[in-house]
């Protein structure tokens, strides 16, 4: 036991006398979660439309300052010619053109029918097909509008009608700040505990002090624990003080359940260091460690659903989430702080990660050698 | 000069005989653009929804199997009651319900109206918004399918054309953005440790007391990872193009300038990350959690930057990759001549040399 309290103290000593670490171990996370916690955002704003009016008539004019009116749209102005407008919407400066051809009035009182242009610039797939789905829809009421206006009303407005409520539990004010503070947290624990963890021991090889270490009576599972103890406090404290900062800050909900969330971290930690653990036993440099370790974690970080919905992945890719431990924690901590999940509702990813954890610090310490070759 | 051949040799032997790390170097980026070019979508797809049908009329069941077949939703809960269903979503099993009214057909005929409830998980706004959108769009397309009657006067058609993009695949829209990624990372990575490294084990000292002036040792740590990373770009393009799919519309060369350039500000990245930092540890952690997070989200990658606080567009500016993605999208997708990308290049050009000018002024040729 004493044996351990010394080692944690070297390894605390080392830690806190590295001045160039510490703003990075706990400076750094909070300004990223500042940050980032406001640029996760599919919402849709800012779609801006040029307008290519070749009718110039009271209907077409009309037209055009109803889009203006919606909301929805920044108008870019008008452009006569096609290829000035095509022009803009190449460089960006436009995402949908909206094209009224000539004698657009006449065609529709007396020809009954007229039809528009819609030109979206499609790599985004979803802004064009939001954009061109209001644009229709303003054009839809427009030409409810306008045949009132000519005396025409539609025959049969409104026989049936489906009245379609869209309900946002768990988060009805859709923030998505609420969504991605706890996921953010997650991302940040897990990259300073895998990488203060990975380049931890292989320093010590790199560097030549393990051999000092070598000659103690340090045995095999004190040494890892004591240069596990210190990350896993670290990484807690990390967590307490980003949900903290989540709450302060963004207004994160914090129910009484949130326990749960520090008895996963509790849990998710010893994972995530023995992965860097692991890694440290196999590399020989910190090089070869920190690509290891990056390469994982990008994995990991990626699929975890932070970004991007896990069950739109295809069916392998979420097979192999079943190995992720990111996207386990970050499933939890949404679960049990949005939506108020019991122990009961996570206690499959609970054991599963317990269990990881087990099996990987076994194999660290198995495949650690106090004989050097 | 001969003493500076001489270095990049040096260097190149550094590189070539540390057989892991020249295969994870060459491995990882394959691996991870395979992956993550299937596995990053925003395309919704089979999302788990429950079904809440006390009516179960003909309208209503009409009306889930049209949901059903769109392949947007796959059913896994008949659900009975609300209770049912928020435990559902506790689990998380379900992504959205839609409750019928009671009596849905009857209303609907009788009353003219009836009502549909979509119960999204707004736990993830981000996907509640576009299921809702699609149930939404999916109901009332069926809504006004049934409304019998004459075709109206006054009809205003609308043409849609989706250019760049016309069968609205998500690849378009995240390949090239993760092409960039992986290339700014692992480059930025691979030269981010060299000198820290020379540092940390000494054998700084050794380069310091050659002829060789700090100009030089930066240039000659870079050469070498030029040259991978070149090989690492042509067979992210290759694989972009091939495996997914991207067209490149534009012209090859300009291409290949640019990506060069890419690369070049990223290495000068990584070692300005280098020079400034003591020992490799610090200089990984600058370049693993500095760098990882905001080129992620804040080059337009995934999220879109017109979309974010203005705080964060202006931010974003700083990011190398945003220019490029802008750059790499507008040459492949959109066929874009080197007129119309020179303000990002400029950028990425002024950025490079702010990134050499700052780590050969910040690299120490004293040891202290």
């Amino acid at each position: 036991m004493k044996i351990i309290l010394v080692m944690l103290r070297k390894e605390f000593l080392q830690i806190f006398r590295n001045r160039s670490m510490l703003p990075i171990i706990f400076v750094a996370p909070v300004i990223q979660l500042l940050i980032l916690a406001s640029a996760a955002t599919y919402e849709i704003k800012n779609i801006a439309v040029i307008v290519v009016d070749q009718d110039q008539t009271g209907t077409s004019r009309l037209l055009v300052s109803k889009m203006k009116a919606s909301g929805y749209f920044i108008m870019q102005g008008e452009s006569t010619s096609d290829a000035s407008a095509y022009r803009k919407l190449q460089d960006g400066q436009a995402d949908i053109i909206l094209e009224i051809p000539a004698h657009f009035e006449r065609d529709l009182v007396k020809g009954g029918k007229a039809d528009l242009l819609l030109s979206a610039n499609a790599i985004n797939n979803i802004k064009a097909t939001l954009g061109t789905g209001y644009a229709a829809s303003i054009i839809a009421s427009f030409n409810r509008q306008i045949r009132v206006q000519f005396g025409r009303p539609e025959m049969d407005s409104g026989q049936y009608y489906i009245k379609v409520l869209p309900i946002p539990w768990f988060n009805p004010t859709l923030n998505y700040r609420f969504f991605m503070v706890p996921g953010i947290l997650v991302i940040l624990v897990t990259l300073i505990g895998s990488f203060l963890s990975g380049m931890n021991i292989v320093r010590e090889k790199e560097i030549g002090t393990i051999e000092q270490l070598n000659v103690t009576p340090i045995r095999k599972l004190h040494f890892i624990f004591g240069k596990l103890l210190p990350f896993w406090f670290i990484g807690l404290f990390e967590l307490a003080f980003g949900l903290l900062i989540g709450a302060l800050v963004f207004k994160v909900p914090i129910h009484t359940n949130i326990w749960l969330v520090f008895a996963f971290g509790a849990i998710y930690l010893p994972l995530v260091l023995g992965i860097g653990l692991l890694i440290s036993t196999f590399a020989d440099t910190q090089q070869q460690a920190m690509f290891l370790a990056w390469f994982f974690l990008v994995i990991f970080i990626l699929m975890s659903g932070l970004f991007t919905a896990v069950e739109n992945m295809p069916g392998w890719a979420q097979k192999l989430n079943v190995i992720n431990p990111v996207a386990y924690f970050i499933e939890v901590i949404r679960r049990v702080m949005l939506k108020g999940s019991s122990f009961a509702d996570i206690s499959g990813q609970f054991f599963l990660v317990l269990g990881f954890g087990a099996i990987i610090n076994v194999l660290a310490v198995l495949n650690y050698r106090k004989v050097s070759n | 000069m001969r003493i500076f051949l001489v270095f990049v040799r040096k260097e190149f032997f550094h590189i070539f005989r540390d057989r892991r790390t020249l295969l994870i170097l060459f491995g990882m980026p394959v691996i991870q653009i395979l992956l993550f070019g299937f596995a990053i979508t925003n395309e919704i797809r089979n999302a788990r929804i429950a079904i809440m049908d006390n009516s179960r009329d003909e309208y209503t069941l009409k009306l889930s199997n049209k949901l059903l077949s769109s392949g947007y939703f796959q059913e896994v809960l008949n659900a009975s009651s609300l209770h049912e269903i928020s435990s559902s979503f506790r689990k998380g099993r379900i992504d959205m319900a839609i409750v019928f009214s009671p009596q849905f057909d009857y209303q609907l005929h009788h009353e003219g109206k009836a009502s549909i409830q979509l119960i999204a998980d707004a736990s993830d706004p981000n996907t509640a918004s576009t299921l809702i959108n699609y149930a939404t769009s999916i109901i009332n397309n069926d809504a006004s399918s049934h409304k019998p009657g004459i075709a109206p006067n006054m009809q205003i058609g609308i043409r849609e054309k989706m250019l760049y993009n016309p069968d609205l695949k998500s690849v378009y829209m995240f390949i090239p953005g993760l092409m960039t990624l992986i290339l700014m990372l692992v480059s930025a990575m691979m030269t981010s440790l060299t000198i820290a490294r020379e540092k940390e084990l000494g054998t700084m000292e050794i380069l310091l007391a050659s002829p060789l002036r700090p100009v030089m040792i930066i240039m000659g740590k870079g050469i070498p990872y030029l040259l991978l990373s070149a090989i690492n770009a042509t067979m992210i393009l290759l694989m972009g193009m091939f495996v997914f799919g991207v067209p490149l519309v534009g012209n090859v060369f300009l291409l290949g300038a640019e990506c060069t350039l890419f690369i070049i500000t990223a290495l000068s990245l990584g070692i300005l990350i280098s020079s400034v930092s003591s020992s490799q540890q610090t200089a990984m952690m600058l370049s693993m959690v500095g760098l990882l997070m905001p080129t992620v989200m804040l080059s337009g990658y995934i999220f879109p930057l017109d979309s974010m606080p203005v705080f964060l567009q202006v931010i974003a500016n700083l990011i190398p990759a945003k220019w490029f993605i802008i750059i790499i999208k507008n040459i492949m997708l959109k066929g874009a001549g080197f007129q119309d990308v020179w303000k990002q290049t400029l950028i990425l050009v002024a950025m490079t040399s702010a990134f050499i000018v700052l780590s050969i002024k910040n690299f120490k040729i004293r040891l202290n």
